[in-house]
């Protein structure tokens, strides 16, 4: 399946989780945050969240700033 | 002497806020926070490079056991956006406490005062302790305070300008009113800005670019602790009245004829 992550195109197995995309990535230790079609993605949930085609995905994480 | 920054029921020592932008290297950004003496920092929220995600990272540096972490949501434009990014941020993990900004015109980077109050309206009864970024408007912060924010965060002057504390009076109003901290944000250039802050009332000062874009940063970061600690001292201690004739300091008995 196809699905958008942070406006990038991105090809994922079938039956695909938050879970599986966050380790694909290897963000697991990371500070960050999923929203999933705009709506936050609760960390405790990321394994029983499946991912669908055509999802768009925003993954963010602290940078500087003021 | 004890006299701590109470701000959303924690207690903390500084009274200088800094922000992580702008510099060479987290490493430099490290020792600036050092050099500045600050527990608390402003990061920003931004997408995850998804084609280099093993890049360094600034939290890497700053251990949450010993810096409070105060997301922004700085480039935000709407107060719906400003609130997505507050949920994001919760969610990655470093607490309540956010730092709202929501921009009303790119070039003074003014904030829009109504998208301001809207989304912390929303945003405190999330449960977030809402730091707002707005102008330096005494009714603005009235009902930023009266609406449950933590703190009011009247700019000095424009986000990166430099040029210091451009209506005193107007700041010296919100003091007077605000039964919540006020935090001057944005505006200071040098020490004596940070100073005039602390010297009128407020409570701390957060800055940037002061600090980041010093050409040394370490240097102006302990100037900045100085002159904040300066103002604090120097407002506790309560000022003379100015006047505009002299008054001899020596005395003016037993004078040699």
């Amino acid at each position: 399946m196809k699905v958008i992550v942070n406006d990038e195109p991105r090809e994922l197995p079938e039956r695909a989780t938050v879970a599986d995309l966050v380790a694909a990535l290897a963000l697991g230790a990371r500070r960050i945050a999923v929203e999933l079609n705009h709506t936050v993605v609760p960390r405790a949930e990321y394994g029983a969240t499946a991912l669908h085609d055509g999802d768009a995905i925003e993954i963010i994480h602290f940078v500087g700033g003021g | 002497m004890k006299d701590p920054l109470v701000l959303a029921g924690r207690e903390f020592s500084s009274r200088l806020i800094v922000g992580t932008g702008k510099y060479a290297s987290f490493a430099e950004t490290r020792r600036a926070i050092d050099a500045a003496g600050a527990e608390i920092v402003t990061v920003a929220v931004r997408r995850v490079n998804i084609t280099d995600p093993a890049k360094e990272n600034l939290l890497d540096h700053l251990p949450l056991d010993r810096f409070t972490i105060l997301p922004n949501t700085a480039g935000c434009a709407t107060a719906e956006d400003a609130i997505r990014t507050c949920r994001l941020a919760r969610e990655a993990g470093v607490g309540t406490l956010v730092k709202l900004e929501v921009i009303g015109d790119p070039q003074t980077l003014f904030p829009d005062v109504p998208a301001t109050i809207e989304a912390a309206r929303v945003l405190v009864k999330e449960g977030f302790q809402v730091l707002p970024y707005v102008t330096d408007d005494p009714v603005a912060c009235k009902r930023l305070e009266d609406l449950g924010c933590a703190a009011v965060m009247p700019l000095a002057a424009p986000i990166g300008s430099g040029l210091g504390i451009r209506n005193p009076f107007n700041l010296r109003i919100i003091v007077e009113q605000s039964r919540v901290p006020v935090i001057v944000d944005a505006g200071v250039g040098v020490a004596s800005h940070a100073a005039e802050a602390l010297e009128l009332g407020c409570d701390a000062v957060l800055m940037n670019t002061a600090i980041a874009g010093a050409k040394d940063p370490i240097l102006m970061a302990e100037a900045m602790r100085l002159a904040v600690d300066a103002g604090r001292k120097s407002f506790l201690a309560g000022r003379i009245p100015a006047k505009l004739h002299a008054s001899a300091s020596s005395p003016l008995d037993g004078l040699i004829r």
